[in-house]
């Protein structure tokens, strides 16, 4: 199943890339729907970290994650190199257990 | 000769100018930290390695897998793992209406080049305006990357497997962290961050109760319910008053008038003061004409 799931998503994908280039010239898409298609990618995102940061399964995920997520959350929205946002989040998180705080 | 150069830089540019090779270069090693955190994290969560593998060939868009896989893992089923996917990747519709010359000329270019179509491509595509130096950029990010993150993504996979307990160093924060990383910058207009903030908080309100990953997808209701007050009112209004003229006039049109008139001058406002009190019609009315609209 997961399988067939992967190859749905490469579908839908790859229908995505193709139409644009294959509908030029017919067809525009409105800058009202390029904006929905962006905030929804965004509000998509934003939803995703923020329940994969604070939740398990059904369950609160503890301290330490979201702790690091949001120290490099900070750091993200302060412009900060991506590498040092990911590596911040880890090593916070790291740290805060290896402190007991879980 | 001038055509066979230009052929030439259509799919492979020899001589990159530096500066371009340089930039490519960083932004590949940016996105291989998130092709490492994502084969890891995938594999950590108990994912067998070809699943991973299969969606960074296939999907080869980061953004979507780790929704996917973060569906997969946190229980979801795989439907609402492929929405959640291909809701993100609708951007790539309008990025291939921006740039569908840097993939124009032989019917595999075409092919090829929609595969590599990412944000990062077409960022670098519409850095330039001449058309030799947009398909330069946008084929030498987008195959660099797309190798790039291939491998890094096999790499994760490794150093996910190989670190036993993956909880000690903070594994599990990178893949939040990266989504945040990526959505932050997108979240310049203030009703965006509204959205955003309403949608997570719904989505994390619901996680306890729904299945997992509908409450992911959940969120997107956020953006419909945050977008509607601000625009519909006169708006809706207007159209509505609109529709009730319209109905008025074709009944004048087509019957006797003497008749059309007492009736279209009676039924108007019966309708418009039946449909306010009767909260129901409202939302499919306004979702219809608002769905339209855009």
């Amino acid at each position: 199943m997961p399988l067939l799931a992967i190859a749905a998503l490469a579908a839908i994908t790859y229908a995505f890339r193709i139409a644009g280039p294959l509908l030029t010239g017919r067809v525009t898409v409105p800058p009202a729907a390029q904006r929905l298609f962006a905030s929804a990618a965004a509000v998509l995102l934003i939803a995703l970290a923020a329940t994969s940061a604070l939740t398990t399964g059904h369950d609160f995920a503890g301290l330490a994650r979201p702790a690091g997520v949001l120290a490099a959350g900070i750091l993200a929205a302060r412009r900060a190199p991506f590498p040092v946002v990911v590596l911040v989040a880890a090593a916070v998180t790291a740290l805060l257990r290896l402190a007991g705080i879980h | 000769m001038n055509m066979r150069l230009q052929w030439r830089t259509a799919w492979a540019p020899r001589i990159p100018d530096r500066a371009l090779a340089r930039d490519v270069a960083l932004v590949c090693l940016a996105d291989m930290i998130v092709g490492v955190s994502f084969g890891a994290t995938a594999v950590a969560g108990g994912l067998p390695w070809w699943l991973p593998t299969a969606m960074s060939v296939l999907v080869f868009a980061g953004g979507s897998q780790f929704a996917a896989v973060g569906v997969i893992l946190a229980g979801g089923s795989p439907v609402a793992a492929v929405a959640a996917g291909a809701v993100l990747n609708t951007r790539l519709f309008p990025y291939g209406l921006a740039v569908p010359d840097v993939t124009a000329g032989r019917w595999w270019t075409r092919l090829l080049g929609a595969h590599v179509t990412t944000d990062e491509s077409v960022a670098f595509a519409l850095r330039h305006t001449d058309p030799a130096r947009r398909r330069a950029a946008f084929w030498t990010c987008g195959i660099s990357l797309f190798i790039a993150w291939n491998a890094a993504v096999a790499l994760g996979m490794l150093a996910g497997s190989a670190v036993r307990n993956t909880a000690a160093f903070g594994l599990d924060a990178t893949f939040p962290a990266v989504l945040l990383a990526l959505a932050l910058p997108s979240l310049t207009d203030r009703r965006t961050r509204a959205a955003a903030l309403g949608g997570a908080s719904a989505a994390v309100a619901l996680t306890p109760l729904l299945p997992a990953g509908l409450p992911v997808l959940a969120a997107l209701g956020g953006l419909a319910a945050l977008w509607r007050p601000r625009r519909r009112p006169e708006r809706a209004e207007s159209r509505r008053a609109g529709r009730r003229l319209y109905r008025a006039m074709g009944r004048r049109a087509d019957k006797r008038p003497d008749r059309a008139d007492g009736r279209g001058a009676d039924r108007a406002p019966e309708r418009a003061s039946g449909r306010k009190p009767g909260r129901r019609a409202e939302p499919a009315d306004g979702g219809l004409a608002a769905g339209g609209g855009r």
